[in-house]
């Protein structure tokens, strides 16, 4: 490989910023202290760990002590969603969320719903939208939380949130949102947003893998998932994991420095990109909101080729992207979320993702520019699904 | 850049140089196949002459696997009678590509179905069974 590569993956994880590698070392190195512990090892990582927490609580609106960590988003989501359904177990056992949530929702939903609780999966507009309205006319006296996330992770689309928090709120109904692909990345208060709980990981900001928070608002009970020692106020059992937390605090304070630039900046590599795409290859359509989408988010499906063949080309000339193709999930299932907003199953086939990062270059996108058509024009030559003339 | 990818070298050769890639002008049978676990579509077409297959050429909507075998069956019936094209296995066109990760198994039997299908078009235009 003679050029750079070129990485356009960032929703699955980023870099972690050398800063913040920087942040973490002393905590791998000489202060290995169980924040826990009360000599001084142990309260020079708890004090590190508080700061932390002080810093991302004010990032988010929050206030220290409503902020947990814990390993990640899935986790947080998963603490969540579980603890309300337990500690409301006697004022009902309705939840109310989307079609098009992370899996780490979706598939904690679907473990209640065997469990007996009943669950709503709402659904999405063409451009992955929730409507508000559909949320106000699904809560019934039995439902105990609505869990819509804020940023769609394949398709970029940004829910109304606070749209929606202000219904839950009149009906007395607590809210959580999934805040894993916006979090460090479009500004977040939780007053504002109206939003009850939230998870967020720090891997997707630069930070370190294996860490995340849960927000909780003040004065709402939940169960916990571990249970153990006192850690979190005993909300989650499990010693801190102090270079992680720290790290994770050193990377919301890079992304608050550099949100307001890195937003625009990257809006406009996106539309860049979108725009050339669109117009410089036939039968292409892009996939959920033109206009509210993640600030790093492109996502379109190329008719007649499938998402492997435009992966592993792009991944030849150093490109790393994602796709929503059936044939490279496990499952072997197309992705849920273009299959909610009514993407045809042969397009959501073709389809690929690209996540800009701090790192991503204008240099980079013209590159994806310069080699997508080629690219497309290869696979669709040898695809069955082209007519004659049907594609130059 | 990726030097472990999901595919070993040869079947990224494959899928980089495919071999036989499109349609036969005047072919003598047609076949496709359908992939029900992911809903791709294979296309082979055939010429035969005095019970050999002399061309062959296929179309693929399909993962990476899916181009690579369909690229090595058409290597390893050309030139061959139909009794030994139709000997040729899915697990055969996997092996000849130095295998494939389990879950992409059943991309290879796309091939194997193509072929068999263009080699019944072959025998329903020559009115045999
Ligand atoms: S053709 Fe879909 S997984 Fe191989």
């Amino acid at each position: 490989m003679d050029t750079k590569p070129i990485y356009l993956d960032h929703a699955a994880t980023t870099p972690v910023a050398p800063e913040v590698i920087q942040a973490m070392l002393p905590f791998l190195e000489g202060a290995y202290g169980n924040a826990s512990s009360l000599h001084s090892f142990g309260q020079e990582a708890k004090a590190a760990v508080e700061a932390a927490r002080t810093r991302i609580a004010s990032f988010m609106g929050a206030r220290p002590e409503e902020i947990v960590f814990t390993s990640g988003g899935t986790e947080s989501d998963n603490f969540i969603i579980k603890g309300i359904a337990l500690s409301r177990r006697d004022r009902g056992n309705h939840l109310i969320t989307s079609s098009i949530e992370h899996h780490a929702v979706l598939e904690t939903c679907d473990f209640l719903r065997k469990q007996g609780v009943s669950v709503t999966l709402l659904p999405v507009d063409s451009n992955g939208l929730v409507d508000p309205d559909d949320v106000r006319k699904a809560i019934t006296d039995k439902t105990i939380l609505i869990s819509i996330m804020h940023g769609n992770n394949e398709i970029g689309t940004i829910e109304p949130i606070a749209e929606i928090g202000s219904i839950a709120r009149e009906h007395g109904v607590a809210f959580h949102t999934d805040a894993v692909q916006t979090f460090g990345h479009i500004p977040i208060d939780v007053d504002e947003l109206k939003v009850d709980f939230l998870s967020a990981s720090a891997h997707k900001l630069h930070g370190p893998k294996g860490v995340g928070l849960a927000y909780i608002r003040k004065g709402m009970k939940i169960t916990p998932l571990l249970h153990g020692g006192d850690q979190e106020k005993r909300r989650r059992a499990s010693t801190l994991n102090v270079p992680g937390i720290v790290g994770f605090g050193r990377a919301v304070e890079l992304a608050d420095a550099s949100m307001h630039t890195e937003s625009s900046r990257q809006s406009a590599l996106r539309d860049r990109l979108i725009k050339g795409l669109l117009s410089s290859i036939g039968d292409t359509r892009l996939n959920g909101h033109p206009v509210r989408r993640l600030p790093n988010n492109a996502n379109l499906s190329f008719a007649f080729v499938e998402g492997e063949g435009l992966l592993l080309s792009l991944d030849m000339e150093g490109i790393a992207v994602s796709t929503g193709s059936a044939c490279t999930s496990s499952s072997l299932e197309p992705s849920h979320v273009l299959k909610a907003i009514g993407v045809p199953v042969e397009l959501a086939h073709g389809s690929l993702r690209f996540t800009l990062g701090r790192d991503t270059t204008r240099e980079d996108i013209d590159r994806v520019l310069q080699v997508m058509p080629g690219i497309v024009h290869r696979l669709r030559a040898m695809s069955p699904l082209v007519r004659k003339g049907a594609v130059s | 850049m990726i030097q472990n990818g999901p595919y070993n070298e040869k079947v990224m050769d494959h899928f980089r140089n495919p071999r036989n890639v499109g349609v036969l002008e005047n072919p003598d049978g047609v076949g496709t196949a359908g992939n029900p676990v992911c809903g791709d579509i294979m296309e082979i077409s055939i010429q035969v002459e005095d019970d050999v297959i002399k061309d062959v050429r296929f179309r693929t909507f399909g993962c990476g696997a899916a181009i690579a075998t369909s690229s090595m069956v058409t290597e390893l019936v050309k030139n061959k009678t139909i009794d030994e094209a139709l000997a040729v296995s899915n697990r055969a066109v996997a092996k000849a590509l130095g295998g494939l990760p389990p879950i992409k198994m059943h991309c290879s039997v796309l091939a194997e179905e193509a072929l068999r299908s263009a080699i019944d078009d072959f025998r329903r235009r020559q009115g045999k069974p």
